[in-house]
């Protein structure tokens, strides 16, 4: 076995427009090792639906990935705001997004439940007034 | 040597090194070496960006040459409707198409007409399939940027023929027809004002035998056109107003039946569209229209006319023409015989993931050395793909960075 490939970005939390280029450039990497297109996809959608997040609710961040042969594990922490109820944070159409944030898009409630949908393994720690974290491990299937 | 289609060539001795196409290109596919722009050919999507943004005019479109028509017995050639765009008072498309007979073709297509079928198609296939929203595969560059750097958005590419494909089968029906010859003695032409289209080469099931620069005939055209007197024109004009506004962007969607499309074009708003589709971004839409030419194909970089005014005059046209629709519930016949595939492996570091992966930190370590401000006076695009290149065995140097720091140990 060879080594991983270990990424670290910064999500900065005052800007929405840069948002989503950590995702960027862990799809970049993937392509570069010839990751089948469909976990490609599944990655992206999950990863920048924790970047958002970060931006949105937590107030920014660190995301570290690591890529191995066979996974990518993904670790978004903040240390903003925290969720006070995971499990009402987890359900689908479940959101506390302004309506400004909502005019932009944002703010279905979508987030949590797809990131969990698409990674193999996924786990949420938080805590009020401390932070978030959220980790999710996608594996690679090869393409059929 | 290279298996690849060159959609676009360097006239060496008018590049300066500039770099300014280099930072255009969207897929990364040019470095400057020596002083002079090379292209990766393996990632060229075709989208002329560099053509359009080089000063010296030193990028060019590989089109074939005129004099082609005579390997020839018989031939046929093929007109987009962006090509009624680029001429002043004109009032009748039948005027363009027999300027092209003149020239010495023995016959013409009007590529409009076909876009009704298409349409048809689009709009039945719009309802069977769940792979929403459809991206239009009609713009060549488009579709091969989805195929290098999108292919996990594949399943959204329409795979239906285009209307330039659908005209060329019938030209070459009707002409075997009409001479008994056979096929390879007929050539089919695309009059064409886009590089992208030269890719269409690489498809098996591609028709078109030559693709000749809209730009390198368009004034021995013109002269014929005025030769012409209106008791001359032999009816060979066949678009409606919808075949007649594909000339433009929005011009396919509005012949969906469907108001949720989204239509962009330049191929920097393609690329933010697609992003969001990757995010699952998009909601409720349809459909697609995406051209990597500014106002679609009227922006191709062999067209004359500034885009803008082409687009008002196909405006014109489309107001005086009727509307013609066509119906179809087997759309069998539409769809290309072999579907699309990826062509990201353009972009792999190697074929072996383990290796590929040592290459990747290898980059990753290259590039936190380097200053990030992607100058470009190295040769390549950005940092990241300096390092790249420079794991990929390539002699670069960085103005910025020492030699040693940089080197592969
Ligand atoms: N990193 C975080 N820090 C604090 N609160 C969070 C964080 N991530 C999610 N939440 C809370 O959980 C709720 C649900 O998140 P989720 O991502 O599912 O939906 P959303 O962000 O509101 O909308 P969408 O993701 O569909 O745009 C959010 O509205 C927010 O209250
Ligand atoms: S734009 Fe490209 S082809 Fe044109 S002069 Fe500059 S480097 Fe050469
Ligand atoms: S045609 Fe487009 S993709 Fe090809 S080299 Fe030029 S800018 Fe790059
Ligand atoms: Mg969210």
């Amino acid at each position: 076995m060879g080594d991983s490939i270990k990424l670290r970005y910064d999500v900065n939390g005052e800007d929405f427009v840069t948002c989503g280029q950590a995702s960027e450039d862990v799809k970049r990497t993937l392509k570069g090792i010839g990751i089948p297109s469909a976990t490609i996809r599944r990655v992206s959608i999950a990863m920048y639906e924790g970047e958002i997040n970060m931006v949105i609710h937590g107030g920014g961040g660190v995301a570290e990935v690591e890529i191995f042969e066979d996974r990518i594990t993904i670790v978004l922490k903040d240390t903003g705001k925290g969720i006070a109820d995971i499990e009402k944070a987890m359900q689908e159409g479940y959101s506390t997004a302004t309506e400004d944030i909502r005019e932009l898009g944002f703010g279905a409630g979508m987030g949590l439940p797809n990131m969990k949908k698409y990674s193999d393994e996924f786990a949420i720690e938080s805590k009020v007034g401390q932070g978030t974290t959220v980790t999710m491990t996608i594996n690679f299937q090869e393409d059929a | 040597m290279s298996l690849y289609i060159k959609p676009v060539y360097l006239d060496a001795d008018k590049c300066n090194g500039c770099v300014s196409c280099m930072k255009r290109c969207p897929t990364e596919a040019i470095r400057v070496r020596d002083g002079k722009a090379t292209v990766r050919y393996e990632r060229c999507v075709g989208c002329g960006e560099c053509v359009k943004v080089c000063l010296t005019h030193a990028k060019k479109e590989s089109c074939d040459s005129f004099d082609m028509l005579k390997n020839f017995e018989y031939t046929v050639a093929l007109a987009c409707p962006s090509i009624y765009g680029q001429f002043n008072h004109l009032d009748n498309l039948d005027y363009v198409l027999n300027g092209l007979l003149k020239l010495g073709f023995d016959d013409v297509f009007d590529v409009g007409y076909y876009s009704r079928f298409v349409s048809a198609a689009t709009r039945r296939y719009i309802k069977d399939t769940d792979a929403k929203p459809i991206i239009s595969s009609a713009c060549p560059a488009v579709r091969n940027l989805i195929l290098m750097r999108y292919a996990h958005l594949l399943d959204h590419l329409s795979p239906l023929k285009q209307p330039e494909e659908v005209a060329a089968e019938a030209a070459v029906e009707a002409a075997v027809k009409k001479t008994g010859l056979q096929r390879e003695k007929i050539g089919v032409f695309l009059i064409t004002h886009c590089a992208a289209n030269l890719l269409n080469k690489a498809d098996p099931d591609n028709q078109i035998d030559g693709f000749i620069s809209l730009k390198e005939i368009y004034f021995p055209l013109l002269s014929e056109m005025n030769k012409l007197k209106a008791s001359d024109l032999k009816p060979k004009a066949a678009c409606d107003s919808h075949g007649v506004s594909w000339g433009c962007s929005t011009g396919e969607s509005m012949g969906l039946g469907t108001k949720n499309f989204i239509v962009a074009d330049g191929i920097e708003n393609v690329m933010t569209v697609l992003n969001d589709l990757e995010h699952d971004k998009l909601g409720d839409i349809d459909f697609l229209e995406l051209n990597a030419c500014t106002q679609g194909c009227v922006g191709g970089s062999m067209n004359l006319e500034n885009p803008f005014l082409a687009r008002t005059r196909l405006r014109l046209f489309r107001e005086k023409l009727p509307l013609v629709s066509a119906e179809t519930d087997d759309i069998s016949k539409y769809v290309r015989a072999k579907p699309y595939e990826s062509k990201e492996s353009a972009f792999l570091l190697s074929a072996n993931r383990q290796e590929a992966m040592r290459k990747t930190i290898l980059v990753k370590s290259i590039y936190d050395k380097l200053p990030k401000v992607n100058c470009g006076s190295c040769g390549a695009p950005t940092c990241k793909a300096f390092a790249e290149d420079v794991v990929n065995g390539l002699k670069v140097k960085c103005k910025f960075s020492k030699e040693e720091e940089i080197e592969i140990k």
